[in-house]
Parts: structure tokens; C-alpha cells; sequence
């Protein structure tokens, strides 16, 4: 089984330090031009939509478009992005140079993981009309066997990823629980937490649920939340999908 | 070897040691021995809801910390002969609780208890951590409101992963909900959750609803268990709910509001 459910390093026990292997969910931003006062407004327009989501939120700074850029003053970016009640953590897709000046500036480097895999461009999702059922693209499908099966309820406060797979779960996933997957999240009772498909940047994962009532869900990183869904489809078994960048919910047929 | 059972919330002010309190001489009423130990290490209320914080020499963390012998520090209730409470300092935190000197403990009251209730503070820190730890059996204190069924929702998660049975990989940790002040009255009125909503929700066996009532608070104050008066439905209730946790088949009761004359509500009103 390659799914984890928050699962420890190997611990060290001490007498009085504990370290710990852990499993998070971090936001990536990209930053695209961080000397850019249109950045920051863009920002600030993101953050507006969904407050109680970013604030304090742990977040990456992806420097991958910064490769080539003349260099720009880290401290000062993470100042302002602090100023906006996002937290800074680490640096990814960075320079050396760029690498260097986050451990001055007292965050982490991150490498590898998180969403390297490229997000399929619309085109290659090839969107169907409403409930028909699509061959799943070679990089959305899990080795036969791999699926990971829950059949307790996810309780406010638990968080169960499925690396590499799908997930199924066959009770409830109660508000303030959350579920991630690489691939499709299947819930057969209702969803009331929330739900993250496609983690690692797979824009064909879907979620289905029988019954929902998300607090938010996710597709390869692009999200809605219970404020921006359907009031008619809440409490309906549905179907959650991305059409291009737009996650799309709509009623199992 | 006796049962360890955790009265639990997540939440505050949802009733866990009037729930201990009135759970514990009610097993104890029918013949089983019993032990209720406060969990709430600087608080300390369940010696005042029992009626014996007069009689408090030594305590669970001494006892813990091998200053005082198990029934040096176990006091007898004057009213059951099988209920013996285990009370809590109150000059020290919740830190005093280590693993190791809880399940000490809980092991020698296996031996001489059939029923070990263990009330535990609110919170999902280390004192509620260590009151669930050991535990056979949970029961879940929820009020009828969305901030209390969340929280309830919270420490079954926790019971689930944390508890010694999830670590160790035994049977899980048997589960009951005891719905605690509720009001037919204002769930009829729309202004208090339902009883099936809140089952929909935490979707584990209910073990009783415990009406709301003066008789609780009054029962709190006068330092008798509230299962102990005849004349309360909230006793009666909790009557119900050890009779089902010890595997009787009863009907739900105090679910309807009660039909008044209109005399009655005057009575009540000036009361």
C-alpha cells in the first residue's frame, strides 16, 4: 500500500525532543514579478475572495518564472507578503542565488515534490458533456489495486492523504475533516470537509461525492468554496471537475 | 479487570462531570464497584459535584507521583457503598499527568474496580489526551448545538488515532453519545439541533438524551449526584442511559416536549 495516512518518519525518542516525520498541504504561489505593484493588487483581489482561507496560510514561493529575472530583494517579498497575513515558509524552483537569499531571510528551501507534474492544458482534458464517462488519460490512472479504501468516518480535524491513488470512502467526511488524493475521491456518504483531487497537479482527477455539503473543494490546485457553490446542487450527489481553470460541479446524472 | 471508560466533549460546560458524576453512582446503585477520577488537574470540580471536598487529603497526582498510596487517596461515598471517588489537586497542571503514572494507576484500580470513569477536562491537550489514553469504552457529551456536535466530532477523531487500542491496534474504542441539556421545547422551535441531526452527524450509538433541567444545577450545588433525586426527569434520564449502557432495551423518554394546561405554565413561570 502506498497510501499514507499522516504517516511518521521514523521518531526519534528522546527525553525531551521529538522529531517527526508529517504530511502537509502547502499552497505554492507562483511569483511572477515580485517588484511589480500589478502583482500584489492581483493578490490582494485573490485573498479578498476567500479571507478565512489564506489567513496565516503557510505558503511556497515558487520562483520558477524568476529563473532569468534580475534579482530582487527576498526580505522585502516576504515582508509585504506577511503584510497580507500570508506566511512565507519556503522557497522552490529557485536560483542559488535565490536559494541563498531565502535562508537569509530565515525560510526553508524546498526541493522536488509538490507540483512539478505539468497541470494538462484544457485541451488535454477533453471536457465531455455533463455525466459521460471519460477514458481516464494514462497519467490519471492508478495501478489496479492501489485504490485506498476507507470505511470510517473522517472526522473534523483528520486529514487522509492517498499518494498515488485514489480514495474511496464509504461513510461521511464531517466538517473540518479533509481528504487528499493524488488521483479521484470517490464519498459514498455526505461530504462536509474538504476535499483535494489531483494534489499533485493532475487536472483530470474528479471528485464524486453522494451527498455535498464541502467546505471546499480542489482540483490540481485550483479551488472553490462552500460560498461560491451552487445553493441547488448542495446536499446532491455531484460530480466536481476542472474545465480549464474553472472547477466545475455538477449533478450526477 | 475493570472497564476504563472516558467521559469526553472536546467542548466545555457540556455537562462530562455532572455526566461522570450521575453515570458513576448509578452503576454504583446497582451493585457494580466504581471509581470516578477527575481528570481536571488545576480545576478540580468533580470533589464539589460529588459532595466530598471536605474529605480531600491526598489526590490522583500524588498518588501519580508516589507520594500517597491508591487508598490513601480514594474517598468512599457516604451514600453508595461501591463508589469510591479519586480527586484532583488543584495547585498543580496538567503536566503532572504522565503516561506512565496514569496507566499505573489505572492498573491497580483495574483490579479492584469492575467500572473506572475517568472525567476529563475539555480541550484535545494533554489532559484530555491522557483521561482518553486508556480508555475501553468513550462516552461522547454533546449538547444539541453545531459548536458542541464539532468538537464531539474532533475527539472521536481522536479517540480513533490517539487512544492506546488505535496505537496498539485493537479493537477500537467502543463509542456512545449522551445528548446532555437538551430542550424538546426549543428543538421544536427550530432554535436547538435535533436529536437526528446530531446522529446524522457523529453517525455512533445513542446511548441517552438528557433533558434540560433546574434539577442538574441545583443537584450540582448541594453536592449530590443528580441520578440520586427521584423527582428529576434529567435523573431519570440518566437512570435510562446506565440501564442501556449496560445493555438493557429502553425507549428514548424526554425526546417530545411535555403538553402543558395552561395552569401548569403559570405554575412553572412564577416558580
Amino acid at each position: 500500500m502506498t497510501a499514507t495516512v499522516r504517516k511518521a518518519g521514523p521518531a526519534e525518542e528522546t527525553v525531551s525532543i521529538q522529531f517527526r516525520g508529517g504530511l502537509y498541504t502547502l499552497m505554492r504561489l507562483k511569483v511572477s514579478n515580485p517588484r511589480d505593484q500589478a502583482f500584489f493588487t492581483a493578490l490582494m483581489t485573490k485573498i479578498a475572495q476567500a479571507p478565512d482561507f489564506f489567513r496565516h496560510a503557510p505558503v511556497v514561493l515558487d520562483l520558477q518564472d524568476l529563473a532569468d529575472a534580475p534579482p530582487f530583494n527576498m526580505a522585502e517579498l516576504i515582508r509585504r507578503l506577511r503584510q497580507h497575513q500570508l506566511v512565507p515558509v519556503a522557497v522552490a524552483n529557485g536560483t542559488d542565488e535565490q536559494n541563498k537569499a531565502a535562508i537569509n531571510a530565515g525560510i526553508s528551501i524546498l526541493r522536488g515534490g509538490g507540483g512539478e507534474a505539468p497541470v494538462p492544458r484544457p485541451a488535454e482534458i477533453s471536457v465531455l458533456p455533463t455525466g459521460e464517462p471519460r477514458e481516464p488519460s494514462a497519467a490519471a490512472e492508478p495501478a489496479a489495486g492501489q485504490t485506498l479504501l476507507v470505511t470510517q468516518a473522517v472526522r473534523s480535524g483528520q486529514q487522509i492523504y492517498a499518494r498515488h491513488s485514489d480514495i474511496i470512502v464509504l461513510a461521511s467526511i464531517s466538517a473540518g475533516g479533509e481528504l487528499l488524493s493524488d488521483g479521484h475521491i470517490h464519498v459514498y456518504g455526505t461530504l462536509r470537509g474538504r476535499a483535494h483531487a489531483g494534489l499533485k497537479g493532475n487536472g483530470a482527477a474528479r471528485i464524486f461525492c453522494r451527498s455535498l455539503e464541502a467546505e471546499l473543494v480542489s482540483i490540481a490546485g485550483f479551488w472553490r468554496v462552500r460560498e461560491d457553490m451552487p445553493d441547488d446542487l448542495i446536499g446532491k450527489p455531484v460530480q466536481i471537475f476542472l474545465k480549464g481553470e474553472q472547477v466545475v460541479i455538477e449533478p450526477l446524472p | 479487570m475493570g472497564k476504563v471508560i472516558v467521559m469526553t466533549s472536546g467542548k466545555g460546560g457540556v455537562g462530562k462531570t455532572t455526566t461522570s458524576a450521575a453515570f458513576s453512582a448509578g452503576l454504583a446503585s446497582r451493585g457494580h464497584k466504581t471509581v470516578v477520577i477527575d481528570f481536571d488537574v488545576g480545576l478540580r470540580n468533580l470533589d464539589l459535584i460529588m459532595g466530598c471536598e471536605r474529605r480531600v487529603v491526598f489526590d490522583f497526582v500524588h498518588v501519580i507521583n508516589g507520594d500517597a498510596r491508591l487508598n490513601q487517596a480514594l474517598i468512599r461515598d457516604k451514600r453508595l457503598e461501591h463508589l469510591y471517588i479519586l480527586p484532583t489537586s488543584q495547585t498543580r497542571d496538567k503536566d503532572a499527568l504522565t503516561r506512565e503514572g496514569v496507566e499505573r494507576v489505572l492498573t491497580e484500580l483495574r483490579e479492584q474496580f469492575e467500572y473506572i470513569i475517568c472525567d476529563s477536562p475539555a480541550g484535545i491537550e494533554r489532559g484530555a489526551l491522557m483521561a482518553l489514553y486508556f480508555a475501553d469504552e468513550a462516552i461522547i457529551v454533546t449538547n444539541p448545538e453545531v459548536s458542541s456536535v464539532r468538537d464531539s466530532d474532533r475527539i472521536l477523531g481522536v479517540l480513533q488515532s490517539r487512544s492506546r487500542r488505535a496505537e496498539e491496534g485493537l479493537d477500537p474504542v467502543r463509542e456512545h453519545l449522551l445528548l446532555s441539556r437538551y430542550d424538546p421545547e426549543r428543538v421544536e422551535r427550530g432554535e436547538m439541533m435535533k436529536v437526528d441531526d446530531v446522529l446524522e452527524i457523529l453517525a455512533i450509538p445513542l446511548l441517552g438524551v438528557i433533558p434540560e433541567s433546574r434539577s442538574v444545577l441545583k443537584a450540582s450545588n448541594v453536592g449530590t449526584p443528580v441520578i440520586l433525586d427521584p423527582q428529576s426527569a434529567a435523573g431519570d434520564a440518566y437512570r435510562d442511559a446506565v440501564g442501556r449502557f449496560l445493555g438493557e432495551s429502553l425507549p428514548f423518554r424526554f425526546m417530545r416536549p411535555e403538553r402543558r394546561g395552561l395552569f401548569q405554565r403559570f405554575l412553572r413561570r412564577s416558580a
